[in-house]
């Protein structure tokens, strides 16, 4: 019940995690069975269908509803304690865009046992996913699961935007704020110009199948064209929404474990909001192939192939933050340097990708399934492990097991580049993506057996993680204060986990990495702000649970509204918008009651803050 | 010890890279890496470059890496603080510029390429035109200047230049012949795409479907078939000839009632379907039930015909022909006395 009511930011990130890793569960899951089919020629452990209602489900998942809410897990978890606040800008905004994200989510992935899932690809590109090519209501459960999802994602990229602007503690201006604040707050911006490009997408390709409009439909006028404009919109700055805060993790955790600060911080921050700017100026890269011409392919291959300069700053910038450093090798340095080359070497694909007549070979083969995977998986998520293990004690009070981290790291990175190193091959040697099976006698058999057998031992690595989080948890708390000994920046300088109101008193930040430099000048921690006061805190409530529940039954009330029942009380409930209907009252309702009661919050008086 | 191992480990895949793309790997008649015509050649020369200026950076980057991550690892015992070095103002120049010019490098063919690939060469005389049509799970060529239509093996003259106009009859798909150009998709009709490409050899080539395009996607192949003037000539007079029909007149009948609905062959039936004409010359059934006698790479085709005949969805999921037995209510002896007529159905 807690959990339900809550509007503390650390649980909030909790319950992302918790989400985040079930979603990637089920998406690694897919991605087994995926590779699995794909061990040998000719194989028919799936059928055709099931095969695409697979990749489209595992792309979806992952990126959607997987990786996502962990980047927002360690936001959630992070941001304000970095930024020395004691909550997010909005507390019960924030909870709102959790449960909303998690019943997009249920939404989408009931669409396995509730008569077929999307299977168009993660893209969905039209006319293949109208209701003309694809019959079932996966569909509908992408197009709708996604708009509420969604819906979470924009109110916390929102939450973030406003948290980072007005709440940063006494003298932390902009450019003495911790590298992962200054990528989420970059990475919110684009989330609140990125999705809404998507969501207009899916509400238009919502009409199309369900209210029988024609957006998208050639022979009504409609252009599929269209949908990938839209969709790459969005599309291309969602990857930098994924690996931003990714550079943002890396950042933190190098420096602390060379015991050297960043190098180069501000070109830091200079090549971050060049990459996002960048990011929304190169969509069309994803559709050289399309037939746009070669003008457009010629100014879209070498804006994106810019994008290389600011990726390179950091990289260079990371390794000489290295150089001249003390460098420990624990396991979220491990990660962190791993992330290093093999970010790279998705980069370098990157760049190959944009010569446009290069892409002519590369696109939509194996080739490109690598190269995003290398970016994806090489990149993000291991920069999202080394993030987990480098802030686990701050998140659970529990320091994660060493030897199991390590055990983690080098079965997930041998297994990672045995997976998507030789796709690169794949499909330079001409096997095309999202095929269920393929001839034998192609010179494919070997270079996929070799990436299933990795795929098994990237699982093999997540199983350990799994265990080492089930080990840890067993342990009492025990953490202390700033567990690594060196870390420099405010979320070290208070108990692990924090108290519910995180900063007894708010901090004065006098530099850039602001705990080290009270450490190098000799102070225990951090000097306050203000005198020891009573803390205002929000009061926790049922309502953004609630509110999230009546938007995923109308859901389900607008995407059977069509549907024939047979007669009798269902269909009447559903033909005639009752069940939307309702959903939409208890949403709606619940949205007057909010208004209308006032809840003050309640505070926390001196006493008790000295009492413990 | 274990960081030794790192660093080398990393340079494995490097060495492999070099290796592969050296020993030219994959089928010639499928590979990206063994191009046999010119836009494939232009390709190729791209990724060369592009691949030769990123081994560049991983190997700068990987030596940083590992020499930092073996360096300064800290020893027990190592307690100091290293200098907090601000940055660098010089350095940070440095690698702001480098990556710009050898961005430069690559963008500057590229531009040069892209325009060059993009030509249209619709109003070629030499060109032979072919309208490329992209069905779910199949493909259709027509040579409009010989009014005929073909499907699933592209009959080409070596050497000669192929204007095509590419759109689809229903969903997206992607039209694409590793080894003799790049892909480039079919759109609806109103957004019609053209390219061209030559085959300087004669042979047989492997083309597929790059786009996602439903439950058989991965089965949307199809052959491109380069053959001398004489030849295509040849080919073409016989294309246009009249029908051959099964001799039983019976049997006529029922392939003309039931197969003719959607399917063409010479001057009769319907081309909603693939074309029939002379298939049994063809390279494969279905696009890819592979025709080999010497069954190294598949089947006679008379049995490819009987396997596809018998069972259309369990060869090709999802696709759109009714099946024989169940819907149009032939037996199986005409089945497989229509498929011994089609096997015998050549062009030559
Ligand atoms: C165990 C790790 C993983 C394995 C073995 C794996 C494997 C695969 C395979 C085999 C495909 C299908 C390729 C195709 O035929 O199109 C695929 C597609 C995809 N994967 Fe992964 N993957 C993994 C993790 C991830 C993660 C963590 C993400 C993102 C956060 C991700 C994102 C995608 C996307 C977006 C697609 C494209 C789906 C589509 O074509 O609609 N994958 N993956
Ligand atoms: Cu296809």
């Amino acid at each position: 019940m807690d959990w339900i009511t809550t509007v503390d930011h650390k649980k909030i990130a909790i319950l992302y995690l918790w989400a985040g890793g079930l979603f990637f569960g089920i998406g690694g899951i897919e991605a087994l069975l995926i590779r699995w089919q794909l061990i040998k020629p000719m194989n028919d452990f799936v059928d055709a269908q099931t095969f695409n209602e697979l990749i489209t489900m595992h792309g979806t998942t992952m990126i959607f509803l997987g990786v996502m809410p962990i980047i927002f897990a360690l936001m959630n978890a992070v941001i304000p304690l970095q930024i020395g606040a004691r909550d997010v800008a909005f507390p019960f905004l924030n909870a709102l865009g959790f449960w909303t994200f998690l019943f997009g989510g249920l939404l989408l992935n009931l669409s396995w046992v509730m008569g077929g899932a999307p299977d168009a690809g993660w893209t969905s590109y039209t006319p293949l996913s109208t209701s003309a090519y694809s019959g079932t209501h996966g569909v509908d459960f992408y197009t709708i699961g996604l708009q509420i999802a969604g819906l979470g994602t924009l109110i916390g990229g929102i939450n973030f935007l406003a948290t980072v602007i007005t709440m940063r503690a006494p003298g932390m201006s902009y450019m003495r704020m911790p590298m992962f604040a200054w990528t989420t707050f970059i990475t919110s911006a684009i989330i609140l110009f990125a999705f809404p490009a998507i969501t207009v997408g899916l509400v238009l390709l919502t009409f199309d199948r369900i209210l029988g409009a024609n957006f998208f439909e050639p022979g009504a006028g409609g252009s599929p064209v269209l949908w990938q404009h839209i969709f790459w919109i969005f599309g291309h700055p969602e990857v930098y929404i994924l690996i931003l805060p990714a550079f943002g993790i890396i950042s933190e955790v190098i420096p602390t474990f060379a015991r050297k600060r960043l190098f180069g911080y501000s070109s830091m921050v200079f090549a971050t909001i060049l990459i996002a700017f960048l990011g929304f100026m190169v969509w069309a890269h994803h559709m050289f192939t399309t037939g746009l011409g070669p003008v457009a392919n010629a100014l879209f291959a070498v804006s994106t192939m810019l994008i290389a300069v600011p990726t390179g700053i950091k990289i260079f910038n990371w390794l000489f933050t290295l150089w001249g450093g003390s460098v420990r090798f624990t396991t979220p340095n491990l990660f962190a340097s791993g992330f290093i080359p093999t970010f790279t070497m998705g980069g370098v694909t990157g760049v190959m990708l944009a010569s446009a007549p290069a892409d002519f070979q590369f696109h939509d083969t194996y080739f490109v399934v690598a190269h995003f995977h290398y970016v994806i998986v090489g990149g993000l998520v291991m920069g999202l492990f080394a993030g987990l293990h480098y802030w686990w004690p701050k998140m659970f009070g529990r320091m994660l097991n060493e030897t199991l981290g390590k055990w983690t790291f080098w079965t997930f990175i041998i297994g990672f580049h045995l997976t998507f190193f030789v796709q690169h091959f794949l499909g330079l040697m001409g096997m095309q993506r999202r095929v269920f099976t393929y001839l034998p006698n192609q010179h494919f058999d070997t270079l996929n057996l070799v990436s299933t057998i990795g795929a098994g031992l990237m699982g093999v690595g997540t199983l350990i993680f799994l265990t080492n989080i089930i080990v840890t948890s067993r342990k009492p708390p025990d953490a202390a204060d700033d567990p690594w000994e060196d870390g420099r920046t405010l979320e070290w300088s208070i108990p692990s986990p924090p108290p519910e109101y995180n900063f007894k008193q708010t901090p004065l930040v006098r530099g850039l990495d602001a705990l080290w430099k009270e450490k190098m000048a000799g102070n225990k921690g951090m000097t306050p702000a203000e005198p020891v006061g009573s803390i205002h805190m929000p009061s926790a409530t049922p309502l953004p649970f609630i509110m999230s529940v009546g938007i995923f039954i109308a859901g389900f009330g607008f995407m059977f509204s069509r549907d024939d029942f047979g007669g009798g009380f269902v269909s009447f409930l559903f033909n005639n918008y009752i069940v939307t209907g309702l959903g939409l009252l208890i949403t709606f309702g619940s949205m007057l009651l909010r208004s209308l009661v006032d809840d003050h919050g309640w505070h926390i008086e001196p006493e008790e803050l000295e009492g413990r | 010890m274990m960081r030794t191992w790192l660093s080398a480990r990393r340079l494995l895949p490097l060495i492999a890279v070099f290796g592969t793309v050296l020993a030219g790997c994959g089928r010639e008649d499928l590979s990206v890496l063994r191009p046999q015509g010119p836009p494939a050649e232009s390709s190729l020369g791209l990724m060369k470059l592009a691949i030769s200026i990123m081994i560049v950076v991983l190997l700068i980057v990987f030596s940083i890496a590992a020499y930092v991550l073996i360096r300064f690892r800290r020893k027990p015992g190592q307690d100091e603080i290293p200098e907090q070095i601000e940055g660098s103002f010089k350095l940070e120049v440095l690698w702001t510029v480098i990556p710009l010019i050898l961005v430069i490098v690559l963008a500057v063919p590229t531009v040069r390429t892209v325009f060059a690939l993009g030509e249209n060469h619709s109003g070629d005389k030499n060109a032979i035109k072919v309208k490329v049509t992209g069905h779910q799970y199949w493909w259709e060529f027509e040579y409009p200047d010989f009014g005929i239509k073909t499907a699933q093996d592209l009959v080409i003259p070596a050497g000669r230049n192929i204007a095509f106009e590419l759109t689809t009859n229903d969903v997206l798909h992607s039209f694409w012949v590793p080894s003799l150009s790049g892909k480039i998709d079919t759109n609806p009709t109103g957004a019609t795409n053209r390219f061209s490409f030559s085959a300087p050899k004669e042979g047989v080539y492997r083309g597929k479907c790059a786009e996602l395009c439903g439950p058989s996607h991965g089965f949307m192949e199809f052959k491109v078939k380069a053959v001398s003037n004489d030849e295509f000539k040849q080919w073409i007079e016989a294309q246009k000839a009249p029908a051959v029909l099964p001799e039983d007149p019976a049997l006529a009948q029922t392939f003309k009632d039931q197969c003719l609905k959607c399917h063409a062959v010479g001057d009769q039936g319907l081309a909603v379907g693939p074309n029939l004409t002379g298939i049994g010359s063809r390279e494969s059934v279905a696009g890819i039930l592979l025709n080999d006698d010497t069954r190294q790479d598949g089947a006679p085709v008379e049995e490819n015909l009987k396997t596809w005949l018998h069972d259309t969805q369990g060869v090709k999921p999802g696709n759109r022909m009714p099946d024989p037995s169940k819907d149009m209510g032939l037996t199986d002896d005409e089945i497989d006395r229509i498929a011994e007529y089609l096997a015998s159905y050549k062009l030559n």
